[in-house]
């Protein structure tokens, strides 16, 4: 169990980790590489206090500050960080300096085998393939028996097919070890596929934490929905609230909409209306009168997608809809006027930190 | 005619204890500035690079007034003494760019996989490092080798002026004044 609770230079971070995965996901600046540079003893933060399994790493008021190696901190770094001009088998070697020689040779046999390293072995980083290299770097971390993962950045620049082999090792490491694993990413999919707790970064704070279906289907506040690239914020105005009926009326810039009924929320709320794109439907407008939920908008782009297509209307407005559904319009698609559709169950409400100005 | 090869090999030697000497003492000074933030480390920087700015004469008389009580002894010692504390700025300011180009990232990992910082530097560092860090020595040992000012000073009376650059300045000076006194245009 890691316990840490930061001073940064932009605010203050507290949070806890147990055994399994937990993603610290926030953009590029958004402070995850200082977080777990600070729980390595790479860097020394302005304040506050690190604890591992009940041991103090760092405390800034009593001036507690073990150094990287008396931390059993593994850390696999962004470009791995495996010492070039040593071959495998030394890297494997490195951390066991101070076990006896038999004892070292049996624990880089095991993970030579366990990362199906053994081809790899003898030669030098830069001479096996990436997938041997990023086992190789995860091997080298464990193989000193540390008590936490520290991950930075995992997947960031690795192709589909050497992603899908990071996945394997991490989903190895969770599965096999009770380690707590602290993992940056940009990613929502990584998180997803991996993590089984997250923390939505943003600005040397955390905006939100918990397991990654709850805090990407429900985002606490519009910087939350920004931060996990989540369109269609809108800013509203609650007009109408009706709990018997379960349904509510939001008033936008430029027309109304029917939702359900917002628990919590008061008539006259200002608040950020969230569509997932994907749940709008769209279609060319032939006559039809816009009506309840039905909004008239002049698509300005179409762009293909692996699965769909993205329509972007006036006003912000996106949408996903399937191929076949848009492939008898796509010739005729560009300045016409389309009807999009916001389904009342689809609709959700946000918190509203700050004076709502924009539109996403 | 024969050639006396003894002030080549005088210069190579000083030379190369110089250097020697200087790389002693910059190569855990480049370390400790890069590594470490220490009150004073400015000042530290400043003062190991203050015989760049200086002129070697200038240098040697500050040398010989400083050491006042203890005085500089126009010696082999002082020689090659005086050498290495010229030679020293070059040196640490080439072997400081030198360890700064070893991937930060590749340290720390030493670092986090239980190296201390003597570990890390003799198995990642100095390995990563040596073909910029053998630069560096040779171009300090070119700049003990012909260093003029400095060497003049201190060991320009008795034996030890038969340095390379004292010797080759001195035939320079014999050669040009004989053309002079002959009446020859110098070109």
């Amino acid at each position: 169990m890691i316990q840490v609770r930061l001073a940064t230079h932009q605010g203050e971070v507290e949070f806890q980790a147990a055994s399994g995965i937990t993603a610290l996901f926030g953009a590029a600046d958004a402070g995850k590489t200082f977080i777990l540079d600070a729980i390595a003893g790479f860097l020394t933060p302005p304040g506050g206090r690190i604890i591992l399994d009940d041991e103090i790493l760092f405390d800034g008021a009593s001036g507690v500050n073990l150094p990287p190696r008396r931390r059993h901190c593994g850390y696999v770094a962004r470009h791995w960080a495996l010492f070039p001009h040593m071959s495998v088998h030394h890297n494997l070697l490195f951390p066991l300096a101070e076990l006896p020689r038999l004892e070292r040779h049996r624990r880089v046999k095991e993970m030579l085998e366990r990362f199906s390293l053994h081809e790899a072995a003898t030669r030098l980083p830069h001479a096996v393939s990436p997938a041997e290299r990023l086992r190789a770097t995860v091997a080298r971390a464990l193989i000193g028996e540390p008590k936490l993962l520290l991950v930075d950045e995992p997947a960031g620049g690795l192709d589909l097919a050497l992603r899908a082999e990071w996945y394997k090792i991490l989903r190895l490491v969770r599965d096999e070890t009770s380690l707590p694993v602290l993992m940056t990413t940009r990613d929502p999919d990584t998180c997803f596929e991996l993590a089984s707790n997250m923390l939505l970064l943003d600005g040397g704070r955390i905006l939100q934490s918990g397991p990654p279906r709850k805090v990407l289907d429900q985002p606490a506040n519009v910087e939350a929905a920004r931060l996990l690239g989540i369109r269609n914020l809108f800013p509203a105005e609650i007009v109408a609230l009706d709990p018997g009926r379960n349904t509510s009326r939001l008033r936008l810039e430029n027309f109304e909409l029917t939702g359900p009924y917002f628990p919590g929320r008061l008539r006259g709320d200002r608040v950020w209306l969230c569509v997932e794109p994907g749940q709008l439907h769209a279609t060319p407008r032939d006559g039809t009168k816009p009506s309840m939920n039905l909004v008239a908008a002049r698509l300005e782009r179409a762009s293909d997608m692996p699965r769909a297509v993205r329509l972007e209307f006036e006003g912000g407005i996106v949408a996903e809809i399937a191929r076949r559904e848009f492939e008898p319009h796509r010739d005729n698609a560009d300045n016409k006027e389309w009807l999009v559709e916001f389904p009342p169950h689809a609709l959700r409400v946000l918190g509203c930190p700050s004076k709502p100005s924009t539109n996403t | 005619m024969l050639l006396d090869w003894s002030p080549l090999w005088l210069s190579l030697r000083y030379a190369g204890m110089a250097t020697l000497l200087a790389m002693l003492g910059a190569l855990p000074l480049a370390w400790l500035l890069n590594h470490r933030r220490f009150p004073g480390c400015e000042l530290l920087d400043a003062v190991a690079n203050l015989p760049l700015l200086a002129p070697p004469a200038v240098l040697v008389y500050y040398l010989v007034a400083g050491l006042g009580r203890w005085p500089l002894h126009f010696s082999w010692p002082a020689a090659v003494g005086v050498s290495a504390i010229y030679t020293l700025p070059l040196l640490l300011r080439m072997m400081r760019a030198a360890l700064a180009a070893v991937d930060h990232s590749v340290e720390n990992a030493a670092r986090g996989l239980g190296a201390g910082e003597w570990r890390t530097f003799r198995l990642i560092a100095l390995p990563l490092a040596w073909r910029a860090l053998g630069g560096a020595v040779l171009a300090g040992f070119a700049r003990a080798f012909v260093d003029f000012g400095a060497t003049a000073v201190v060991a320009g009376s008795g034996g030890l002026a038969w340095f390379l650059p004292i010797a080759a300045v001195g035939l320079a000076s014999l050669y040009i004044g004989n053309r002079l006194r002959r009446g020859q245009v110098l070109a």
